[in-house]
């Protein structure tokens, strides 16, 4: 038996996986890397972004070989009622040089090339195997079963995803609840790159990140995004899982809409499309955090929670990498000292505090409770399109001043600039 | 563009469907009591439809994101496909 034990088991080939897998297989530890989908990625989706800054720390320069689609080039933040919008959009050169500043990627042809770099370092990669549980030894962790197996290490770590089941059997956390999840969807549509870079009014390779707030969501918190591929569009919705719950509108129908809006429509014209995917997203922060080790075990990526979401932007794959070097680091650490206890184990929360995880997740603590806020995604985008069509409409009535037209706009809308400010302050102070 | 139905959607996925399993079940007596049937609208890929009042579901389409099992502890009993099974995502 034990010559069958591993250093490590590594629970999903994800970004956070198949990092913590690679940096230990490249120190020379025995890893066992375990996926459930066929290849590595072939259980995965996301909107469509990977900021660089941590995966470049690790293998520098990793665009020259990794599979990517369109280094972001342009920022847009949109606000939509049904017949308007208003867009504020950001470009900046220096993203598209050394060390690009983020990658529109497809996780089907990154993850599995991900994995691919802890295979060549020498992990031992296992695919299409679902991991039912973890092994517990009195009240250590000391392995996984997966059917009739029974695999054993001196620690696991959890990175099975957002929908981590290995996380509770773990006794890392509780079942997760509706609210401290959002259900992202979307769809792939192709087309050619130079309608692509028409449509977008991009040069070359490069790309752009979009995202959406206002009627696409019909009032429940969340927000649609648009991603440029090489050949394609990633176009979707993601919606808090209670706001889901509680209306009653079909998600499916709501991104149909979506892709028939004005704005969006023209976009996506004539295009194919390839692929539906859906994924959750843990969006709670720090509040839904797990625990992020126990006794022979550590949790990374989507699975600890470390997502984080401020509206006009997401952050979960650099996150999710940097947790897995955290991760890695702390086991490599272990092993030196040989004791993987949870006391072993608990300076991965200092890990973490150096690869700026949790600094992040602590920094950004009260997001999830101010984007709890229905004016965000019914009053405001409202309230912008409407000041914008009273500065641009012209017609045969008397006009007021601008002052004016913002005062009605608010009225109309029944905001009080109290409330405004209010919202303004409370915004700033957290996102 | 044509607007597509959700059964066309999911027609443009690739799975590998599990003819002799399935991950997700239903409790169908607390399906019954149920009054708001909340799963109805929360599934992206529209698996769960109502039929005469009652619950129709298939887990064959499953985009495995969760969301159900996340909404009702209570009556869906949610695992992953065993290994090899359920949807392939050639983009994602």
């Amino acid at each position: 038996m034990a010559e069958d034990k591993f250093t490590a088991i590594v629970v999903g080939a994800g970004p956070a996986g198949s990092t913590a897998a690679y940096l230990l297989a490249r120190e020379g530890l025995d890893v066992l890397l375990i996926e459930k989908g066929d290849t590595p990625g072939s259980k995965n989706m996301f909107g469509g972004r990977m900021y660089s800054y941590a995966l470049n720390r690790i293998m520098p320069d990793f665009w020259e070989e990794a599979p990517l689609e369109r280094p972001v080039a342009r920022e847009i933040i949109t606000l939509m009622d049904d017949e308007k919008s208003v867009s504020v959009t950001y470009r900046d050169e220096n993203w598209l040089h050394p060390p690009y500043h983020s990658w529109v990627l497809l996780r089907a042809d990154f993850d599995a090339w991900l994995a691919s770099k802890a295979e060549e370092a020498g992990a031992l990669l296992a695919c299409n195997i679902l991991v039912d549980d973890v092994v517990w030894d009195g009240d250590r962790i000391v392995g996984i079963q997966a059917g009739d197996d029974q695999l054993l290490a001196d620690v696991v770590i959890c990175a099975d995803g957002a929908n981590s089941l290995l996380t509770e059997k773990a006794g890392l956390r509780n079942r997760l609840l509706p609210h401290q999840v959002a259900t992202g969807f979307k769809q792939v549509i192709e087309l050619p790159p130079e309608t692509i870079n028409q449509r977008f009014q991009l040069n070359g390779s490069e790309g752009v990140a979009q995202l959406f707030a206002g009627s696409c969501t019909r009032g429940m918190q969340g927000g649609g995004f648009l991603y440029t591929n090489k050949n394609s569009i990633s176009l979707g919705l993601v919606i808090k899982s209670s706001d889901l719950q509680h209306n009653q509108y079909y998600p499916a129908e709501l991104l149909e809409d979506f892709k028939a809006h004005p704005t969006i429509a023209p976009l996506v014209a004539d295009g194919r499309e390839a692929e539906y995917s859906a994924h959750l997203v843990p969006e709670a922060g720090l509040e839904m955090a797990p625990r992020l080790f126990g006794s022979g075990i550590l949790a990374a990526g989507d699975a600890a929670g470390l997502v984080i979401n401020l509206g006009y932007l997401v952050r979960g794959m650099d996150l999710a990498i940097a947790s897995g070097e955290a991760a890695a680091r702390t086991v490599i650490q272990a092993r030196t000292n040989n004791d993987f206890s949870a006391e072993g184990l608990s300076i991965y929360q200092q890990f973490l505090q150096e690869t700026a995880v949790l600094t992040a997740m602590e920094t950004y603590r009260q997001a999830p409770r101010f984007l709890d806020n229905r004016r965000l995604y019914e009053v405001y985008p409202a309230l912008a399109t409407g000041l914008l069509s009273r500065m641009f409409t012209v017609d045969e009535t008397s006009p007021v001043h601008l002052m004016t037209k913002a005062l009605n706009e608010l009225k109309k809308n029944e905001m009080g600039l109290t409330r405004l400010i209010g919202d303004a302050w409370k915004g700033g102070r957290s996102l | 563009m044509k607007r597509l139905t959700v059964e066309e959607m999911l027609a443009f996925n690739k799975y590998v469907v599990d003819d002799e399993a399935n991950h997700i079940t239903l409790n169908r007596e607390l399906c019954a009591a149920c009054q708001n049937k909340a799963c109805v609208y929360v599934c992206p890929a529209g698996l769960y439809t109502l039929k005469d009042g009652e619950i129709n579901f298939d887990d064959a389409g499953c985009l495995e994101c969760g969301t159900c099992r996340v909404i009702c502890p209570q009556a869906i009993s949610w695992q992953y496909p065993r290994g090899s099974f359920g949807v392939i995502y050639r983009y994602g």
